[in-house]
Protein backbone atom coordinates (compact mmCIF):
# COMPACT_ATOMS: atom_id res chain seq x y z
CA UNK A 1 0.00 0.00 0.00
CA UNK A 2 1.61 3.50 -0.96
CA UNK A 3 2.42 6.15 1.84
CA UNK A 4 -0.77 8.29 -0.40
CA UNK A 5 -3.04 5.63 -0.08
CA UNK A 6 -2.63 5.75 3.82
CA UNK A 7 -3.04 9.41 4.18
CA UNK A 8 -5.80 9.98 2.29
CA UNK A 9 -7.96 6.95 3.45
CA UNK A 10 -6.67 8.48 7.38
CA UNK A 11 -8.07 11.69 6.16
CA UNK A 12 -11.36 10.29 4.72
CA UNK A 13 -12.02 8.39 7.61
CA UNK A 14 -11.52 11.67 9.76
CA UNK A 15 -13.99 13.75 7.69
CA UNK A 16 -16.66 10.82 7.73
CA UNK A 17 -16.65 11.50 11.58
CA UNK A 18 -17.39 15.13 10.44
CA UNK A 19 -13.76 16.15 10.49
CA UNK A 20 -13.90 19.55 8.30
CA UNK A 21 -10.41 20.46 8.18
CA UNK A 22 -9.50 16.46 6.97
CA UNK A 23 -11.94 16.71 4.54
CA UNK A 24 -10.72 19.84 2.75
CA UNK A 25 -7.61 18.55 2.86
CA UNK A 26 -9.08 15.55 1.45
CA UNK A 27 -11.20 17.36 -1.80
CA UNK A 28 -8.15 19.23 -2.10
CA UNK A 29 -5.83 16.69 -2.47
CA UNK A 30 -7.97 14.49 -4.72
CA UNK A 31 -8.78 16.84 -7.02
CA UNK A 32 -4.97 16.98 -8.27
CA UNK A 33 -5.06 13.96 -8.60
CA UNK A 34 -8.46 13.96 -10.36
CA UNK A 35 -7.16 16.81 -12.69
CA UNK A 36 -3.83 15.07 -13.95
CA UNK A 37 -6.01 12.13 -14.42
CA UNK A 38 -9.08 13.84 -16.49
CA UNK A 39 -6.79 15.97 -18.26
CA UNK A 40 -4.74 12.47 -19.68
CA UNK A 41 -8.02 10.85 -20.42
CA UNK A 42 -9.42 13.64 -22.61
CA UNK A 43 -6.26 14.03 -24.16
CA UNK A 44 -6.19 9.93 -24.88
CA UNK A 45 -10.07 10.29 -26.35
CA UNK A 46 -9.02 13.12 -28.62
CA UNK A 47 -10.87 15.91 -26.36
CA UNK A 48 -8.99 19.07 -25.44
CA UNK A 49 -8.39 19.51 -21.96
CA UNK A 50 -10.67 22.64 -20.95
CA UNK A 51 -13.27 20.70 -19.57
CA UNK A 52 -11.22 18.66 -17.26
CA UNK A 53 -12.04 21.20 -14.61
CA UNK A 54 -15.88 20.82 -15.06
CA UNK A 55 -15.26 16.99 -14.76
CA UNK A 56 -12.22 17.34 -11.48
CA UNK A 57 -15.30 19.41 -10.06
CA UNK A 58 -18.26 16.78 -11.01
CA UNK A 59 -16.46 14.09 -9.39
CA UNK A 60 -15.53 15.95 -6.57
CA UNK A 61 -19.69 16.86 -6.06
CA UNK A 62 -19.77 13.28 -6.33
CA UNK A 63 -17.17 11.94 -3.54
CA UNK A 64 -18.70 14.11 -1.06
CA UNK A 65 -22.63 13.26 -1.82
CA UNK A 66 -21.67 10.04 -2.06
CA UNK A 67 -19.15 9.60 0.46
CA UNK A 68 -21.48 7.42 2.94
CA UNK A 69 -21.39 4.55 0.18
CA UNK A 70 -17.19 4.31 1.41
CA UNK A 71 -16.15 1.01 3.15
CA UNK A 72 -14.05 1.75 5.69
CA UNK A 73 -12.78 -1.86 5.17
CA UNK A 74 -11.52 -1.29 1.93
CA UNK A 75 -8.53 0.73 0.67
CA UNK A 76 -9.70 4.49 -0.62
CA UNK A 77 -8.16 4.20 -3.82
CA UNK A 78 -10.67 1.72 -6.01
CA UNK A 79 -13.25 3.87 -4.06
CA UNK A 80 -12.53 7.18 -5.98
CA UNK A 81 -11.29 5.47 -9.38
CA UNK A 82 -14.42 3.80 -9.78
CA UNK A 83 -16.06 7.46 -9.13
CA UNK A 84 -13.89 9.21 -11.67
CA UNK A 85 -14.13 7.11 -14.28
CA UNK A 86 -17.98 6.68 -13.94
CA UNK A 87 -18.12 10.25 -14.15
CA UNK A 88 -15.44 10.10 -17.42
CA UNK A 89 -17.97 7.51 -18.99
CA UNK A 90 -21.00 9.46 -18.09
CA UNK A 91 -19.37 12.92 -19.60
CA UNK A 92 -18.23 11.11 -22.84
CA UNK A 93 -21.83 9.61 -22.63
CA UNK A 94 -23.71 13.30 -22.52
CA UNK A 95 -21.59 14.27 -25.13
CA UNK A 96 -22.39 11.69 -27.60
CA UNK A 97 -18.14 10.83 -27.54
CA UNK A 98 -17.32 7.07 -29.00
CA UNK A 99 -16.81 4.99 -25.96
CA UNK A 100 -15.08 2.51 -27.62
CA UNK A 101 -12.23 5.18 -27.08
CA UNK A 102 -12.12 5.24 -23.71
CA UNK A 103 -9.28 3.09 -22.72
CA UNK A 104 -9.46 0.67 -19.82
CA UNK A 105 -7.31 1.44 -16.91
CA UNK A 106 -6.04 1.03 -13.26
CA UNK A 107 -7.24 2.07 -10.02
CA UNK A 108 -3.99 3.02 -9.28
CA UNK A 109 -3.80 5.53 -12.41
CA UNK A 110 -6.13 8.14 -10.84
CA UNK A 111 -3.81 8.79 -7.79
CA UNK A 112 -0.61 8.73 -10.32
CA UNK A 113 -0.36 12.24 -10.81
CA UNK A 114 -0.67 15.81 -9.08
CA UNK A 115 -1.46 18.38 -10.91
CA UNK A 116 -1.82 22.09 -8.91
CA UNK A 117 -3.19 24.42 -11.87
CA UNK A 118 -5.40 27.00 -9.85
CA UNK A 119 -7.95 26.27 -12.40
CA UNK A 120 -11.38 27.64 -12.88
CA UNK A 121 -14.47 25.93 -14.14
CA UNK A 122 -16.94 26.78 -16.75
CA UNK A 123 -19.90 26.63 -13.72
CA UNK A 124 -20.86 29.97 -11.99
CA UNK A 125 -21.80 28.63 -8.63
CA UNK A 126 -23.76 31.48 -7.59
CA UNK A 127 -25.71 32.02 -10.38
CA UNK A 128 -26.42 28.00 -10.91
CA UNK A 129 -27.82 28.38 -6.85
CA UNK A 130 -30.44 31.23 -8.06
CA UNK A 131 -32.06 28.40 -9.89
CA UNK A 132 -32.45 26.01 -6.42
CA UNK A 133 -35.84 26.20 -4.73
CA UNK A 134 -35.66 29.15 -2.07
CA UNK A 135 -35.10 27.27 0.93
CA UNK A 136 -32.17 25.11 -0.24
CA UNK A 137 -30.62 27.96 -1.13
CA UNK A 138 -31.20 30.22 1.99
CA UNK A 139 -30.03 27.09 3.62
CA UNK A 140 -26.78 26.42 1.10
CA UNK A 141 -25.78 30.23 1.52
CA UNK A 142 -26.21 30.39 5.23
CA UNK A 143 -24.30 27.80 6.29
CA UNK A 144 -21.75 26.70 3.62
CA UNK A 145 -21.24 30.19 2.20
CA UNK A 146 -21.60 32.74 5.05
CA UNK A 147 -19.95 29.98 7.77
CA UNK A 148 -23.33 30.24 10.08
CA UNK A 149 -24.07 27.34 12.35
CA UNK A 150 -27.04 25.38 11.40
CA UNK A 151 -29.42 26.78 14.39
CA UNK A 152 -28.53 30.37 12.78
CA UNK A 153 -29.29 29.14 9.65
CA UNK A 154 -32.64 27.43 10.68
CA UNK A 155 -33.41 30.92 12.25
CA UNK A 156 -32.40 33.49 8.87
CA UNK A 157 -34.20 30.79 6.34
CA UNK A 158 -37.61 30.25 8.15
CA UNK A 159 -36.59 26.52 8.69
CA UNK A 160 -35.96 24.22 11.43
CA UNK A 161 -32.42 22.66 12.20
CA UNK A 162 -33.28 19.18 10.57
CA UNK A 163 -34.57 21.05 7.57
CA UNK A 164 -31.67 23.56 6.82
CA UNK A 165 -29.87 19.95 7.13
CA UNK A 166 -32.00 18.09 4.93
CA UNK A 167 -32.12 21.30 2.69
CA UNK A 168 -27.96 21.80 2.49
CA UNK A 169 -28.13 18.26 1.44
CA UNK A 170 -31.20 18.30 -1.23
CA UNK A 171 -29.61 21.54 -2.52
CA UNK A 172 -26.14 19.84 -3.58
CA UNK A 173 -27.35 17.21 -5.24
CA UNK A 174 -29.53 19.28 -7.44
CA UNK A 175 -26.25 21.97 -7.78
CA UNK A 176 -24.76 18.49 -8.73
CA UNK A 177 -27.45 17.58 -11.34
CA UNK A 178 -27.33 21.21 -12.70
CA UNK A 179 -23.54 21.22 -12.98
CA UNK A 180 -23.98 18.01 -14.67
CA UNK A 181 -26.64 19.40 -17.28
CA UNK A 182 -24.94 22.19 -17.71
CA UNK A 183 -21.44 20.19 -19.26
CA UNK A 184 -22.57 19.22 -22.32
CA UNK A 185 -21.00 20.57 -24.92
CA UNK B 1 -16.42 28.75 -10.46
CA UNK B 2 -12.69 27.55 -8.72
CA UNK B 3 -12.16 24.23 -7.83
CA UNK B 4 -10.62 25.71 -4.21
CA UNK B 5 -13.90 27.44 -3.83
CA UNK B 6 -16.07 24.57 -4.30
CA UNK B 7 -14.18 22.65 -1.73
CA UNK B 8 -14.12 25.33 0.98
CA UNK B 9 -17.94 25.25 0.33
CA UNK B 10 -18.13 21.74 0.75
CA UNK B 11 -15.92 21.51 3.82
CA UNK B 12 -18.10 24.34 5.73
CA UNK B 13 -20.02 23.01 8.70
CA UNK B 14 -18.77 19.42 7.73
CA UNK B 15 -21.80 17.01 9.27
CA UNK B 16 -19.96 13.37 10.24
CA UNK B 17 -21.99 10.58 8.04
CA UNK B 18 -23.90 7.64 8.94
CA UNK B 19 -21.61 4.38 7.68
CA UNK B 20 -24.26 2.19 7.69
CA UNK B 21 -26.59 4.11 5.67
CA UNK B 22 -26.29 1.69 2.95
CA UNK B 23 -26.64 -1.44 4.03
CA UNK B 24 -29.59 -0.51 6.38
CA UNK B 25 -31.10 1.22 3.31
CA UNK B 26 -31.21 -2.44 1.47
CA UNK B 27 -32.48 -4.44 4.79
CA UNK B 28 -35.61 -1.35 5.19
CA UNK B 29 -36.50 -2.18 1.79
CA UNK B 30 -35.66 -5.83 1.54
CA UNK B 31 -38.34 -5.80 4.93
CA UNK B 32 -40.82 -3.04 2.99
CA UNK B 33 -40.36 -5.25 -0.49
CA UNK B 34 -41.40 -8.61 1.22
CA UNK B 35 -44.54 -7.00 3.10
CA UNK B 36 -45.60 -5.59 -0.21
CA UNK B 37 -45.16 -8.94 -2.11
CA UNK B 38 -47.03 -10.71 0.86
CA UNK B 39 -49.72 -8.25 0.53
CA UNK B 40 -50.66 -7.71 -2.85
CA UNK B 41 -50.29 -12.16 -3.09
CA UNK B 42 -52.79 -11.97 -0.66
CA UNK B 43 -55.13 -9.97 -1.65
CA UNK B 44 -55.07 -10.32 -5.36
CA UNK B 45 -54.62 -14.33 -4.81
CA UNK B 46 -55.27 -15.74 -1.23
CA UNK B 47 -53.21 -17.82 0.34
CA UNK B 48 -53.46 -21.54 -0.34
CA UNK B 49 -56.63 -23.29 1.33
CA UNK B 50 -55.01 -26.74 2.28
CA UNK B 51 -51.47 -24.52 3.93
CA UNK B 52 -51.35 -26.61 7.23
CA UNK B 53 -51.44 -29.79 5.33
CA UNK B 54 -48.15 -32.13 5.28
CA UNK B 55 -47.87 -32.27 1.75
CA UNK B 56 -48.45 -28.32 1.25
CA UNK B 57 -45.76 -27.62 3.86
CA UNK B 58 -43.30 -29.85 2.42
CA UNK B 59 -43.89 -27.61 -0.89
CA UNK B 60 -44.19 -24.34 0.76
CA UNK B 61 -40.68 -25.30 2.70
CA UNK B 62 -38.66 -26.06 -0.86
CA UNK B 63 -39.77 -23.21 -2.44
CA UNK B 64 -39.50 -20.91 0.29
CA UNK B 65 -36.07 -22.25 0.44
CA UNK B 66 -35.28 -21.88 -3.21
CA UNK B 67 -36.75 -18.25 -2.78
CA UNK B 68 -34.85 -16.93 0.13
CA UNK B 69 -31.46 -18.58 -0.77
CA UNK B 70 -31.86 -16.50 -3.94
CA UNK B 71 -32.97 -13.36 -2.30
CA UNK B 72 -30.11 -13.49 0.66
CA UNK B 73 -27.09 -14.38 -1.78
CA UNK B 74 -28.34 -11.80 -4.20
CA UNK B 75 -28.98 -9.17 -1.18
CA UNK B 76 -25.17 -9.38 -0.41
CA UNK B 77 -24.54 -8.83 -4.16
CA UNK B 78 -26.45 -5.72 -3.78
CA UNK B 79 -24.24 -4.55 -1.09
CA UNK B 80 -21.17 -3.86 -2.96
CA UNK B 81 -22.81 -3.55 -5.96
CA UNK B 82 -24.29 0.11 -4.61
CA UNK B 83 -21.08 0.71 -3.71
CA UNK B 84 -18.53 2.55 -6.16
CA UNK B 85 -16.39 -0.26 -7.55
CA UNK B 86 -18.00 -3.20 -5.94
CA UNK B 87 -18.37 -4.69 -9.01
CA UNK B 88 -14.77 -5.36 -9.10
CA UNK B 89 -13.37 -9.08 -8.55
CA UNK B 90 -16.89 -10.39 -7.70
CA UNK B 91 -17.43 -13.98 -8.95
CA UNK B 92 -21.16 -14.98 -10.14
CA UNK B 93 -20.62 -18.38 -9.34
CA UNK B 94 -22.56 -18.17 -5.72
CA UNK B 95 -25.69 -16.82 -7.25
CA UNK B 96 -26.14 -19.21 -9.59
CA UNK B 97 -26.15 -21.97 -7.02
CA UNK B 98 -29.87 -22.15 -5.97
CA UNK B 99 -30.93 -22.64 -9.17
CA UNK B 100 -28.99 -25.87 -10.22
CA UNK B 101 -30.11 -27.03 -6.79
CA UNK B 102 -33.36 -26.91 -8.33
CA UNK B 103 -32.63 -28.39 -11.58
CA UNK B 104 -31.06 -30.78 -10.32
CA UNK B 105 -33.65 -31.95 -8.17
CA UNK B 106 -36.21 -31.40 -10.54
CA UNK B 107 -34.14 -34.01 -12.95
CA UNK B 108 -33.76 -36.66 -10.20
CA UNK B 109 -36.97 -36.07 -9.57
CA UNK B 110 -38.60 -36.43 -13.51
CA UNK B 111 -35.74 -39.60 -13.91
CA UNK B 112 -37.73 -41.31 -10.86
CA UNK B 113 -41.46 -40.85 -12.20
CA UNK B 114 -42.39 -42.39 -14.99
CA UNK B 115 -43.03 -40.46 -18.25
CA UNK B 116 -46.56 -40.37 -18.65
CA UNK B 117 -46.22 -38.05 -15.38
CA UNK B 118 -43.92 -35.77 -16.91
CA UNK B 119 -45.85 -33.24 -18.73
CA UNK B 120 -48.25 -33.33 -14.88
CA UNK B 121 -45.09 -32.36 -13.39
CA UNK B 122 -43.77 -29.66 -15.35
CA UNK B 123 -46.81 -27.74 -16.98
CA UNK B 124 -48.53 -28.33 -13.39
CA UNK B 125 -52.26 -26.76 -13.26
CA UNK B 126 -51.52 -23.07 -13.16
CA UNK B 127 -48.52 -22.27 -15.17
CA UNK B 128 -49.27 -19.19 -16.92
CA UNK B 129 -50.70 -17.72 -13.21
CA UNK B 130 -47.48 -18.03 -12.38
CA UNK B 131 -45.83 -16.73 -15.13
CA UNK B 132 -47.77 -13.47 -14.95
CA UNK B 133 -47.99 -13.05 -11.23
CA UNK B 134 -44.75 -13.80 -9.91
CA UNK B 135 -43.38 -11.16 -12.13
CA UNK B 136 -46.20 -9.00 -11.06
CA UNK B 137 -46.11 -8.98 -7.83
CA UNK B 138 -42.26 -8.33 -8.56
CA UNK B 139 -42.84 -4.98 -9.44
CA UNK B 140 -43.33 -3.19 -5.93
CA UNK B 141 -40.44 -4.46 -4.71
CA UNK B 142 -38.40 -3.74 -7.83
CA UNK B 143 -39.43 -0.11 -7.23
CA UNK B 144 -37.74 -0.52 -3.63
CA UNK B 145 -34.94 -1.94 -4.04
CA UNK B 146 -33.92 0.50 -7.37
CA UNK B 147 -34.77 3.17 -4.69
CA UNK B 148 -32.23 1.60 -2.30
CA UNK B 149 -29.51 1.32 -5.08
CA UNK B 150 -30.39 4.67 -5.87
CA UNK B 151 -28.93 6.15 -2.59
CA UNK B 152 -25.90 4.27 -2.93
CA UNK B 153 -23.51 5.06 -5.85
CA UNK B 154 -23.61 2.00 -8.03
CA UNK B 155 -20.78 1.95 -10.79
CA UNK B 156 -22.18 -0.97 -12.66
CA UNK B 157 -25.67 -0.14 -13.47
CA UNK B 158 -27.06 -2.91 -15.33
CA UNK B 159 -25.31 -5.19 -13.11
CA UNK B 160 -26.90 -3.62 -10.13
CA UNK B 161 -30.22 -3.27 -11.99
CA UNK B 162 -30.04 -6.89 -12.71
CA UNK B 163 -29.35 -8.07 -8.68
CA UNK B 164 -32.46 -5.28 -7.69
CA UNK B 165 -34.61 -7.72 -10.28
CA UNK B 166 -32.95 -10.90 -8.62
CA UNK B 167 -34.06 -9.63 -5.26
CA UNK B 168 -37.76 -8.33 -6.58
CA UNK B 169 -38.60 -11.75 -8.29
CA UNK B 170 -37.00 -13.87 -5.27
CA UNK B 171 -39.30 -11.78 -3.26
CA UNK B 172 -42.17 -11.95 -5.34
CA UNK B 173 -41.56 -16.10 -5.60
CA UNK B 174 -42.05 -15.96 -1.89
CA UNK B 175 -45.25 -14.43 -2.06
CA UNK B 176 -46.37 -16.14 -4.49
CA UNK B 177 -45.44 -19.79 -2.90
CA UNK B 178 -48.00 -19.11 0.07
CA UNK B 179 -50.65 -19.37 -2.97
CA UNK B 180 -49.61 -21.78 -5.56
CA UNK B 181 -50.54 -25.36 -5.15
CA UNK B 182 -48.49 -26.37 -7.75
CA UNK B 183 -46.46 -29.30 -6.05
CA UNK B 184 -44.00 -30.53 -7.90
CA UNK B 185 -39.58 -29.92 -8.28
CA UNK B 186 -39.77 -29.39 -12.10
CA UNK B 187 -42.62 -27.11 -11.71
CA UNK B 188 -40.48 -25.18 -9.27
CA UNK B 189 -37.19 -25.05 -10.84
CA UNK B 190 -38.88 -24.37 -14.67
CA UNK B 191 -41.58 -21.40 -13.14
CA UNK B 192 -40.44 -20.17 -10.15
CA UNK B 193 -36.99 -20.30 -11.05
CA UNK B 194 -37.60 -18.89 -15.11
CA UNK B 195 -39.99 -16.01 -13.96
CA UNK B 196 -37.29 -15.17 -11.45
CA UNK B 197 -34.44 -15.06 -14.12
CA UNK B 198 -36.79 -12.83 -16.34
CA UNK B 199 -37.13 -10.28 -13.74
CA UNK B 200 -33.58 -9.98 -13.34
CA UNK B 201 -32.90 -9.46 -17.19
CA UNK B 202 -35.57 -6.70 -16.96
CA UNK B 203 -33.76 -5.20 -14.09
CA UNK B 204 -30.70 -5.66 -16.21
CA UNK B 205 -32.40 -3.77 -18.53
CA UNK B 206 -33.83 -1.25 -16.98
CA UNK B 207 -30.99 -0.66 -14.80
CA UNK B 208 -28.75 1.61 -16.71
CA UNK B 209 -31.48 4.23 -17.13
CA UNK B 210 -33.44 3.91 -13.40
CA UNK B 211 -29.83 4.15 -11.39
CA UNK B 212 -27.91 6.61 -13.07
CA UNK B 213 -26.70 9.10 -10.69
Amino acid sequence: MTTLEIELKALMLASLEGDAAAHRSLLDRLSRRLRAYYKAKLVAVGRGIAEAEDLVQEAILAIHLKRHTYDPREPLTPWVHAIARYKLIDFLRRNRASLAEVPIDEADEVMARDDNADAESTHDIRRLMQRLPKGMQCAIEAVKLDGLSVAEAANRCGLSESGVKVNIHRGLKTLAALIARETRT
Amino acid sequence: MKTDDLVALLSTNLEPVDRKAVVRTLYVAIATAAIAALGIAFAGLGFRPDLTTTRALIYLTIKLAFAIGVVGLAMTYLMSLARPGGERRMSLFLIVVPFLIVLILAAISLGSAPRAHWERMIVGDEWLECLLSIPIIAIVPFAVSIWAVRKGAPTNLSRAGAFAGLIAGGVSAMAYALHCTDDSLPFIALWYGGTIVLCTLAGAALGPRLLRW
